[in-house]
């Protein structure tokens, strides 16, 4: 299975919808090496602008060209553009829902070797709590370029959210994203897996794990977080009675809230959250985190043979 | 328009209304607003290429309000332009009112950002000019900031950020009435030296009374003599300005008129309520 990191796959597809829409500028704070955002600065010099280590200004600046006409995507590292530029992104950008792209790279523990200080764990959970704030986390490398040009034609502020590591492409072209669906990638009857971004992969070797012992698990790839896409969860929760959730996020505020908050009003069935459990992470390969973090297949195997025992 | 007797009973206006607003809702920033009443009033009535019959036209001057909380004065200016009835005036800060305690650009006709958290108008004003720049369009951006604001640091982001990208098409003014909720800019958090800060910044730095039309308007001509860097006009103000009991008093920074305080205010301006 080829594998790309969605960083990677954000800096391409930025070249081409750059080259599709004039409109389209980018901002970085001097990242743009890290994510990828120089693709785009080489393309095309004059829309790109690098506003040194200054996150604040830089959303504040995104916020100030969307007012002017233009589609601003605004690219850092997800620590410093949804924790330091938290209030400007609020008050500049999703208050006067203004067209601005947050594109935030190096989201979650599988940052690695940087350590707890660049390991954002809490980002879902901010950008999701902000009125008119839309929030991505794609899976793959072909699902984050269809994010691209699908929230380019969108009017209003989302915040995407990519990972560092290269990740396992799942999906091949066909693959059809929309704003607020999820999608169901494997069918089953026992127990649902509801993950996004690295986890999706995951859930699916998940999923082959557990048919092995007799357990059918469906597996939906939750890519916007918010809109939730309440349907598929309702559906999924009536038909298979049991669901988990699985985030490289703390499992409080992110998805597995989410997920939550749709089944305590709508549907209420057993859930389980696989996420960071509300720790700060520490320094080492993205492959010992996860581990150590309980990030893997294994984890959600586990939690789906618990779950099931409480229907 | 630079006939300063018809700025001046604009002026007088705009005064009265800030204060008739603040005294009605019961709440909002008399002193602050009374400040920059010259400044806002030589931009709307001159300087800027506006039209209140069509506030979203293209080619449209942008004025952000970084001092968000000056919102009287500029809701006060933009009746006076025509851009709403000034009935509406009387309706700040009030349950279902388009009038909001801070701008808000989605609900008031003639408010081009939405601020209020200060420093953030500066960031935005400076990414205004960078549109305005990126389509060589002739439309240029002003914002006001308050001197206790630039103890933001991202006033001082915005700022190195419109040197580096040569904004000469932006034009700011800093409010210097030398005070802030707390007390003197001096005694909370020293701001000075001013002028040496945006100098050094990178910034063509202009130092005016904020209360003289002669002296704005050299100074907005000035601004647009600039090449290559983006201008501060450092203007002198009075907090307070024209009612004497608020002159200078920061008390009546985020203070509402009593009936009695609005009377004499009233009073000492002069002019007619529905000039």
């Amino acid at each position: 299975m080829s594998k790309i990191a969605t960083r990677d796959a954000y800096g391409k597809a930025l070249v081409k919808l750059g080259e599709e829409n004039q409109n389209v500028v980018v901002l970085d704070a001097d990242l743009s090496k890290s994510t990828k955002t120089v693709d785009f600065s080489k393309a095309f010099p004059e829309r790109f602008f690098n506003m040194g280590i200054a996150e604040q200004n830089l959303m504040g600046a995104a916020a100030g060209l969307a007012a002017g006409g233009k589609i601003p995507f605004a690219s850092t590292f997800a620590m410093f553009a949804a924790g330091r530029a938290f209030e400007i992104i609020r008050n500049s950008a999703c208050y006067p829902k203004l067209n601005v792209k947050v594109c935030a790279t190096h989201a979650g523990i599988t940052v690695g070797e940087d350590g707890a200080s660049h390991q954002s764990v809490e980002d879902v959970a901010i950008m999701r709590s902000i009125p008119n704030m839309t929030v991505i986390v794609p899976a793959d490398g072909v699902e984050t370029e269809k994010v691209i040009f699908e929230i380019a034609k969108y009017y209003g502020p989302v915040y995407v959210r990519l990972g560092r590591s290269a990740v396992p492409t799942l999906f091949d072209e066909s693959y059809e994203f929309q704003i607020g669906k999820g999608v169901t990638l494997k069918e089953g009857q026992d127990v649902t897996i509801v993950a996004c971004g690295i986890m999706v992969a995951e859930a699916m070797t998940a999923s082959e794990m557990l048919k092995e012992e007799g357990i059918s698990a469906r597996v939906i790839n939750m890519s916007t977080i918010k809109p939730i896409d309440k349907e598929i969860l309702i559906k999924a929760a009536k038909e298979t009675g049991a669901i988990v959730t699985a985030e490289e996020h703390n499992i409080i505020g992110g998805l597995g809230s989410a997920v939550a908050e749709v089944l305590m009003e709508e549907a209420l069935v057993p859930l389980k959250r696989v996420g960071v459990n509300d720790t700060f992470g520490e320094s080492g390969t993205p492959a010992d985190l996860v581990k150590k973090y309980g990030l893997t297949a294994n984890d959600i195997v586990n939690a789906a043979k618990e779950v099931i025992k409480k229907k | 328009m630079r006939d300063h007797n018809e700025l001046k009973k604009v002026a007088r206006n705009v005064r009265r209304n800030i204060l008739k607003m603040i005294h009605e809702s019961k709440s909002g920033h008399p002193g602050g607003s009374l400040s920059s009443v010259e400044i806002l009033t030589a931009l709307y009535f001159d300087e800027m290429n506006v039209d209140a019959q069509s506030p979203k036209k293209e080619d449209r001057d942008r004025f952000v309000l970084s001092k968000g909380h000056a919102a009287p004065v500029l809701y006060g200016v933009l009746a006076e332009k025509g851009y709403f009835p000034k009935e509406e005036l009387m309706k700040l800060r009030k349950i279902d009112s388009m009038l909001q305690g801070h701008p808000d650009m989605k609900g008031t006709p003639g408010v081009e950002m939405s601020t209020g958290s200060l420093g953030q108008g500066l960031s935005a004003a400076c990414g205004m000019a960078m549109a305005s720049k990126l389509d060589n369009a002739p439309w240029r951006v002003y914002a006001l900031l308050g001197d206790g604001e630039i103890q933001e640091g991202i006033i001082w982001e915005a700022c190195m950020s419109a040197a580096h990208y040569k904004l000469d098409n932006l034009v700011a003014f800093l409010d210097y009435n030398g005070l802030q909720i707390d007390g003197k800019n001096e005694d909370v958090m020293n701001i000075g030296p001013v002028a040496d800060k945006f100098k050094a910044f990178g910034w063509n730095v202009i130092e005016i009374d904020g209360h003289d039309y002669d002296q704005i308007f050299a100074a907005l001509d000035s601004a647009r003599e600039s090449v290559g860097k983006p201008t501060m006009i450092i203007a002198k103000t009075v907090k307070g300005k024209g009612v004497s009991f608020m002159e200078d008093v920061a008390g009546w920074h985020g203070t509402a008129p009593s009936d009695e305080d609005l009377k004499k205010a009233l009073d000492e301006l002069g002019g007619e309520d529905n000039e």
